[in-house]
């Protein structure tokens, strides 16, 4: 970081936005005091917390002002119930018991938690886990709140809910808010003070979001602008901070309307992909785990084309990743009947499955076991026995689908997360699938990074690679998968284009979507086919992909 | 492969209302006894108690038929190989041999060697109860409260309690990346040779640590920015207050604790029981 | 790291151990590497031990093998066997003991290294399996001499070997990782 100058009143809401990498994480572990009390490092210049010098604070004594929410909702849990992890703060002060359990009680019932004090983690949703870590650090009564990228593991409704209790939280307490993330759109849910722009090391921007909105300052350091304002600038809206841009709900549209209607006649468009044969047909699915169970998923149907990149969605525990463990073959459907191009698959090993349907996981750390590139990628055809020769060759031709030959020599652990995935994708390749499945393929991914991964994916796809993604990102689906397969409960609730999907209230509720804010625009702008305008962007922006 | 490692439920028994301290205190106090009486009498006093409070405790069969399998298998296993290693053991110990049959050469039945490994079994046998009584009875969120109560280092304690948070996250990891890794083909029948079944091992456990690794530095984070180790001491949200119901506990094991050493000082003179002189 | 104090306990070193107990207990229960002495098997549980026993010293290896053994014997046999649970303990502290002569943090892991840690390692484990739990067995359960000394003298040679491959690779592995950022501009060459 350099030269950062930054004052922040009592009481303001700040969201700091920047890339990967840009040190918005490290300004916020400045402010917390893991910096220099976990990270070392070099410090000049001056940073005041409440009047009291940072540097010469230990991090407990900022903890008292500062309390900190983490992205890792699952690291910052560290109680065994809901109710030990809120009191975890008050435990390491020596906290009387009766005292202890009515300040607990109380902190919970702040953000809605108290019926659940006895519950353990893995019965809270991700929406609950991130609740609790709220309650834990507002328990010790901090000034100021930050929150680091709090939307990231939150499926769509949630984070939602998830910004709009930051926001009830700042409108009841008046506590200072920081809140480091890249998704600025869905921040802006609820208006924000001011939104700092971070860009290698330094503030680039420091704006209010109606003024921020006007410029082109978000493009040029790598953040995704709401997709209304895109969208009004594709139809030539000229915006003006005395519009008030910052929220869907806020925008002066009156000059907008005619502006959108002409642009859906006249936008270029990308073609609909052709249809093909049939290359993985599920009929009449039906599974649970114990016999005579709950069904996990129930009657589910569906056919992918070749050629096709489709997501698949739905909230936690809708099905979906038992779906994968059916088409991979570690569990058996008790009903129905999986084929490939026509064969119905049940007799198939793992092993055999895997010649066919790759099996991308979130996190590459969890696949990768070999120290060198080459080896990893080669690991799969070194487990059936191929010859060295015929495996180089083909691990050479996985690297050079994935873009990381001129790497193929280099330690694993020199790779960065993006290239991480693209290895673990090449030792999937190197077996030849025409099928790949990735689980959350873009999790975590800051905009730069997301579209790196979703390019590669498109040109695996363009090369005739049939891609099915699981994810809750919505912007994954406006913007990439033509087909969107949304699972709720067990069940197939939607197989439809994602313009549908997400402008369909009953099909987003239940599968913990929201809303695209291009759907609001369209309903605000009293655009007839508020579906059709949504499908009308998608294309345009794969057409402008495409140029 | 999905295992609760406490399959703990909240009932209304006595024992379900004592607090984890003091079950801990009985636990450790009866199964020192246990260990350090070799009187049979004592031992199966022990034992018949430790089996009412189970009873007393609501624990069902079902719920530990798994450990009971692997208890007898280890009982029988021991005992047989025992025999054989030393089958003048007994004798050895109480200083007399009463030849109850003679199988072949050195391997005679005596009663000194069935009073041996007879009560060696039921020592064995019934530390068991004991342990499965506070595992099952008490709520894991009690257990680091008990471990610091009596007197070990907060930080300890506080480890033990992270495990048994952590212990699910880590079996889920480890489920996921043994499916990846299977669907690259790795084999995990028993078929293969030595060394590639230690290298099929750990196609699973380098991803396992390298993904647990990068957890430790998250979780000491969320740690410190609450406070974690910054007194000498610290309080738990989970500590019961004592009843009537621990008082009891505690004084009855007390009670057996004293008998059981008080049995070997002035009746047995010996921690064994030694019918034979 | 910074200093080498192989008794200071960290937030970190805290959490290495919850979670290395929590792995241990996991391998101890449901991955052994089959022997070709029947009804034995090699032990992955320990390699964890002396890997985290040489990143984090000999608080963490030895809790996380006493937690982590005491907490797979109370999920199968109700109980732990506390005489093998100390002598895993023990063990476990012993492995950590390496952590003093290794830099395996700051990607150092030559054969020099394999061999101390391996020399401490087998050290160890003799002194926990064929002193140790036998005594405590002979003590406590007045089991047969030779029995327990047979059975101490297989499990050291069992676990030894495990630490040996497992802990030995594993902290290779690792050390890999760690390779520094100015090592990597050789790799340029392979860039053609």
């Amino acid at each position: 970081m350099h030269d950062i100058s930054l004052d922040v009143m009592p009481g303001e809401k700040i969201l700091i936005v920047g890339p990967s990498g840009s040190g918005k994480s490290t300004l916020g572990h400045c402010l917390n005091g893991l910096i220099p009390f976990s990270y070392k490092g070099e410090h000049t210049g001056s940073l005041r917390i409440a009047g009291l010098e940072a540097s010469e604070q230990d991090v407990f004594t900022l903890s008292r002002h500062v309390g900190t929410v983490l992205q890792d909702s699952d690291g910052q849990f560290v109680g065994l119930t809901v109710g030990e992890d809120i009191a975890f703060a008050l435990e390491n002060d020596c906290m009387d018991l009766p005292q202890m359990h009515a300040r607990v009680r109380q902190a919970a019932g702040l953000v809605d938690m108290e019926p659940l004090l006895t519950s353990s983690p893995y019965e809270l949703s991700g929406g609950q886990k991130q609740r609790t870590a709220l309650a834990g650090v507002m328990i010790n009564d901090v000034d100021i709140l930050l929150f680091d990228e709090p939307l990231a593991n939150l499926d769509p409704a949630t984070g939602k809910t998830a910004i709009e209790i930051i926001d009830d939280i700042h409108k009841d307490t008046g506590k200072t808010i920081l809140i480091i993330e890249h998704r600025l759109e869905d921040v802006l849910h609820r208006p924000v003070d001011r939104v700092i722009v971070m860009q290698e090391g330094r503030i680039v921007a420091d704006l209010p979001p109606d003024v921020l909105l006007c410029g082109d300052t978000l493009q040029k350091s790598g953040i995704r602008e709401p997709l209304y304002i895109t969208a009004l600038k594709y139809a030539g809206v000229k915006m003006a901070p005395i519009l008030r841009p910052g929220g869907i709900d806020t925008i002066d549209l009156s000059a907008a309307k005619g502006a959108l209607a002409a642009w859906m006649h006249t936008a270029e468009r990308a073609a609909p992909p052709e249809l093909r044969p049939p290359i993985l047909e599920l009929r009449d699915i039906c599974f649970a785990y114990e016999p005579g169970g709950k069904a996990v998923l129930n009657h589910v149907s569906f056919t992918i084309r070749q050629g096709e990149m489709a997501a698949i969605v739905g909230r936690n525990g809708a099905g979906k990743s038992t779906l994968t463990k059916l088409l991979c073959g570690f569990e058996k459907p008790v009903q129905g009947s999986i084929r490939y191009r026509g064969e119905d698959i049940a007799g198939h090993t793992i092993r055999e499955r895997a010649e066919y349907i790759g099996l991308v996981m979130q996190n590459p750390n969890q696949m990768i076991s070999e120290a060198m590139l080459a080896e990893e990628v080669g690991l799969g055809l070194k487990l059936r026995g191929v010859p060295e020769a015929e495996r180089e060759a083909r691990v050479k031709q996985a690297l050079a689908i994935c873009g990381l030959l001129p790497f193929r020599r280099w330690p694993i652990s020199a790779l960065s997360f993006g290239q991480k995935k693209r290895v673990t994708v090449a030792s999937m390749l190197a077996l030849n699938p025409d099928i790949l499945i990735l689980d959350e393929p873009t999790a975590g991914q800051d905009f730069k990074h997301y579209t790196e991964i979703m390019r590669f994916l498109c040109e695996l796809n363009a090369k005739g690679i049939t891609v099915l993604l699981i994810t809750h990102d919505m912007h994954l689906m406006l913007e990439y998968t033509p087909r969107a397969i949304v699972l709720s409960e067990g069940e197939l609730v939607c197989d439809a284009p994602a313009s549908e999907v997400l402008t369909e209230s009953g099909v987003i509720e239940r599968a913990n979507l929201r809303e695209t804010s291009l759907y609001t625009l369209a309903q605000r702008t009293g655009l007839q086919d508020a579906a059709g305008f949504v499908q009308c962007f998608i294309d345009h922006e794969r057409w402008m992909r495409q140029q | 492969m999905k295992i609760k490692v406490f399959s703990y439920n909240t009932l209304d028994t006595p024992i379900h209302h004592m607090s984890g301290l003091s079950k801990f205190i009985c636990f450790l106090l009866l199964t020192f006894t246990v260990m350090f009486s070799y009187d049979i009498r004592v031992i199966l006093c022990m034992l018949v108690f430790s089996l009412w409070v189970l009873r007393l405790s609501q624990i069902r069969f079902s719920q530990i038929r798994l450990m009971v399998i692997y208890v007898a298998v280890f009982l029988l296993t021991n005992f047989v190989i025992s025999y054989l290693f030393a089958p003048e053991q007994g004798p050895e110990i109480y200083g007399a041999k009463h030849i109850i049959t003679v199988l072949w050469g050195r391997y005679t039945i005596t009663w000194e060697q069935l009073l041996y490994q007879g009560t060696k079994t039921m020592k064995y046998a019934s530390v068991v109860p004991l342990g499965i009584i506070f595992m099952l009875t008490t709520n894991p969120s009690e257990f680091a409260a008990a471990l610091a109560g009596v007197g070990l280092s907060y930080k300890v304690a506080y480890a033990v309690a992270l495990t048994l948070r952590y212990f699910p996250d880590v079996q889920r990891d480890y489920n996921d990346i043994s499916m990846a890794q299977q669907a690259r083909g790795l084999d995990m029948s028993k078929k293969a040779s030595l060394g590639s079944r230690f290298k099929n091992a750990l196609l699973i456990i380098i991803p396992l640590i390298f993904s647990t690794l990068d957890r430790v530095e998250s979780i000491s984070n969320a740690m410190d920015l609450r406070g974690w180790g910054k007194n000498k001491k610290r309080t738990w949200y989970a500590r019961r207050r004592f009843s009537r119901q621990d008082v009891a506990g505690i004084v009855i094991s007390v009670l057996f604790f004293a008998a059981g050493i008080l049995v070997s000082v002035f009746i047995n003179h010996s921690r064994f029981f030694n019918p034979f002189q | 790291m910074e200093n080498k104090k192989l008794f200071h306990v960290s937030t970190k070193t805290i959490v290495a151990t919850a979670l290395g107990a929590a792995v241990f207990t996991l391998l101890f229960m449901f991955v052994k590497v089959p022997s070709p002495i029947p009804e034995t098997s090699f032990q992955t549980a320990y390699g964890i031990a002396g890997f985290f026993g040489a990143l984090f010293g000999p608080i963490a290896g030895g809790l996380i093998a006493f937690i982590g053994h005491a907490i797979s014997d109370g999920v199968q046999y109700g109980s732990p066997w506390w005489s093998w649970v100390i002598a895993s303990g023990i063990s476990g502290f012993g492995f950590g003991l390496a952590y003093k002569y290794l830099k395996v943090e700051e990607g150092v892991f030559g054969w020099k290294d394999v061999l101390t840690f391996n020399i401490i390692q087998i050290i160890v484990n003799v002194i926990a399996w064929v002193v140790v739990a036998p005594v405590l067995d002979i003590v406590v359960y007045a089991e047969p001499v030779n029995l327990v000394f047979a059975q101490g003298a297989i499990a050291a040679v069992m676990n030894a070997v495990s630490v040996a491959v497992i802990g030995t690779l594993l902290l290779l592995a690792y050390s890999k990782t760690r390779t520094k950022a100015g090592s990597l501009s050789k790799e340029d060459e392979a860039k053609s």
